[in-house]
């Protein structure tokens, strides 16, 4: 078999299939599942970079389901009727961001679950909101984007409730899965008027038939609802506290790589699939939706007093930065100024950045409550005489996330601030003014949880989730030290397949 | 259509969380049926190659097994949301959506 070939549908299938196995294995013993996720997640892991490596270096992969050669994807008429698999440069980095995050918190849940509080219904449900993500990115068909939405949309409430012996998250995954459904409704119905309008669902085939008629542009809008609902932009975002608040810590970072991956879609559409008929109007829509986004959120986050969900506004928030970096790119990619590519890469770039120190943070929050059994930053204090590590890695997190130079958040909002500035000088200052309110709002939980005298006693963290916190602190740091590396090897040809990418996207599949 | 907007009605005015449910429902089951309009062709028949007449106009296939994907997965999200509703209820003893609210902001 040409394992290069078929990589990227077994770099779906593997963590898919695997995730059903994972509690079968787990009835024998659990030491047998524990090895299964070893080898699913390092197989899927292996798969995933070798997609990726395939993609930086040779160029866009598609894979056609069903047919004679992977490489087929237009049937004798000339016309993509099959499921295709389309990875261009952006997927293979959404790829490799949900490989980092998977890892990342599997290695974490082996201490971190208790085994009697359903640690194999956690696993398997984050193998399987893996899988899910992996389709979003790698799919080049809308009716599949539409069933790994629901996918990882099911996935990601099952992790976010599955704790049924307490209220409170089962309520925040009702809430959750109420948007998401919502969300995946209103993408069904644009899909189903998109195909109603051509017949077809392939996302190269549409994007060369759109015309920008009046039904395109209600499909537009019902993605952009759709879409924005999962990936918790500001009018729609109250699901994401409730859910990152409640959710087991490991859970959550792959939820806020779930996000990630909606954005991906978003962008997706509005660049690939509406890149033809772009309107700055929509850019500018975009725009505002990332500057309400992460004002609205810092906002939120300074009156917060439960720490997780204080974590949770700053990571709302975070969101604002990548709809702005890329709205402002979408804004002006009629007259392509050098900014606008900037602004495009400081966006993707802020979601490996993201994924890194909010992913950190939730870590350290997760380990928090575990050692000393609350969040509650009124009953928590001096939790830095016996944290050491922790309190480090929640503090370089949260330095990160408000932009302090040498870590990494900085390098990828100042790409955002310089180009934003060029396109209005008042939305760079907005999101300067929002860092400076998260940084207050970390120093505020900083010195409420972890300095002052000792308020309780704190258990060890277990050594397995201070290694899963240590790597995403290198992370921070090595992203914060090195960006130039990161951005010229991934980011720069992720953020050109959104920039002038289109038509090599559109060719990889129609082939001309 | 109609059914669409009345189901987002009912989402936004009821409070009962099983009435959520149902008006998820009812948007999905417009969404379905506006699916499978979008597969009609005039005099059409099934599409099963083996039975079909000579020179007949088939249904177009791909929109009926669209709606059949995404009626299996609408049951699964409703599957999952009525189960939380009942966990809910297990917990607080109410489904009115104003009494349940542990969580705000």
């Amino acid at each position: 078999m040409n394992l290069t070939a078929h990589a990227p549908i077994l770099a779906i299938a593997v963590p898919l299939l695997g995730a059903f196995a994972l509690p079968l294995w787990a009835k024998l013993h659990r030491s047998l599942r524990d090895g299964w996720l070893v080898l699913v997640a390092g197989a899927t892991a292996a798969l995933t970079a070798l997609v990726a490596v395939q993609v930086y270096t040779v160029g866009i992969q598609v894979y056609t389901l069903g047919a004679a050669w992977p490489r087929d994807t237009l049937t004798p008429g000339g016309f993509p009727i099959r499921i295709i698999l389309t990875v261009d440069a952006l997927s293979a980095f959404m790829g490799l961001i949900t490989a980092l995050v998977a890892v990342v918190g599997f290695a974490y849940a082996w201490r971190y679950l208790k085994e009697d509080e359903g640690k194999t219904l956690a696993l398997t449900l984050g193998t399987l909101l893996w899988a899910g993500m992996l389709g979003m990115a790698f799919t080049g068909d809308l009716f599949n984007l539409f069933v790994f939405f629901e996918v990882t949309s099911i996935a990601a409430c099952g992790l976010v409730g599955y704790r049924t012996w307490a209220s409170r998250g089962p309520e925040a995954a009702f809430k959750t899965m109420v948007m998401y459904t919502v969300g995946g409704l209103f993408v069904l119905l644009a899909i189903a008027l998109l195909y109603g309008e051509y017949g077809a669902l392939n996302l190269a085939y549409l994007a060369r038939q759109l015309s920008g008629s009046l039904i395109d542009r209600i499909a537009l809008a019902l993605l952009l609802g759709g879409l924005l609902m999962k990936a918790g932009a500001v009018p729609l975002h109250m699901w994401a506290p409730d859910a990152y608040g409640e959710a087991p810590a490991q859970a959550v970072i792959l939820l806020v790589a779930n996000t990630q991956i909606s954005l991906y879609a978003l962008f997706r559409v509005l660049f690939t699939l509406y890149g033809g008929v772009a309107d700055p109007s929509v850019g500018w829509l975009v725009v505002a939706l990332g500057t309400l986004t992460l004002l609205v959120a810092a906002l939120m986050a300074v009156v917060q007093l439960d720490l997780g969900r204080l974590v949770a506004f700053g990571a709302v928030s975070q969101i604002g930065y990548m709809l702005l970096g890329v709205g402002v790119g979408l804004t002006v990619i009629a007259a392509r100024p050098a900014y606008g590519l900037v602004a495009i890469q400081g966006g993707i770039f802020h979601m490996l950045n993201d994924a890194a120190a909010i992913g950190l943070l939730f870590l350290a929050v997760g380990a928090v409550e575990k050692a000393s059994g609350s969040r509650n930053l009124g009953a928590l204090g001096g939790l830095g005489h016996d944290l050491r590590w922790t309190t480090g890695f929640f503090l370089l997190g949260s330095l990160a996330l408000a932009g302090i130079p040498p870590l990494n958040g900085f390098a990828s909002k100042l790409m955002i601030y310089q180009s934003s500035f060029l396109l209005s000088p008042i939305l760079s200052a907005l999101a300067i003014l929002a860092s400076i309110l998260l940084l207050a709002v970390f120093v505020k939980a900083f010195q409420g949880a972890f300095l002052g005298p000792r308020l309780r006693k704190a258990e060890p963290v277990p050594v397995p989730m201070l290694v899963a916190m240590g790597v995403l602190a290198l992370g921070v740091l090595a992203l914060g030290l090195f960006p130039e590396l990161v951005v010229r090897h991934l980011v720069a040809p992720a953020a050109d397949a959104l920039w002038r990418g289109r038509d090599l996207y559109l060719q990889a599949v129609l082939g001309r | 259509m109609v059914l669409v907007l009345l189901g987002l009605w009912a989402l936004l005015f009821r409070r009962n969380l099983v009435k959520v449910v149902i008006g998820i429902k009812i948007i999905e089951n417009g969404v379905n049926l506006y699916l499978v309009a979008t597969g009609y062709v005039h005099k059409g028949v099934v599409p099963i190659y083996t039975y079909a007449p000579q020179d007949a106009a088939m249904v177009l296939p791909t929109p009926q097994a669209l709606t059949l994907t995404s009626i299996v997965i609408g049951l699964a999200t409703t599957a999952l949301m009525l189960a939380f509703a009942v966990v809910i209820h297990r917990h607080k003893k109410t489904l009115d959506g104003r009494k349940v609210t542990e969580l705000s902001g």
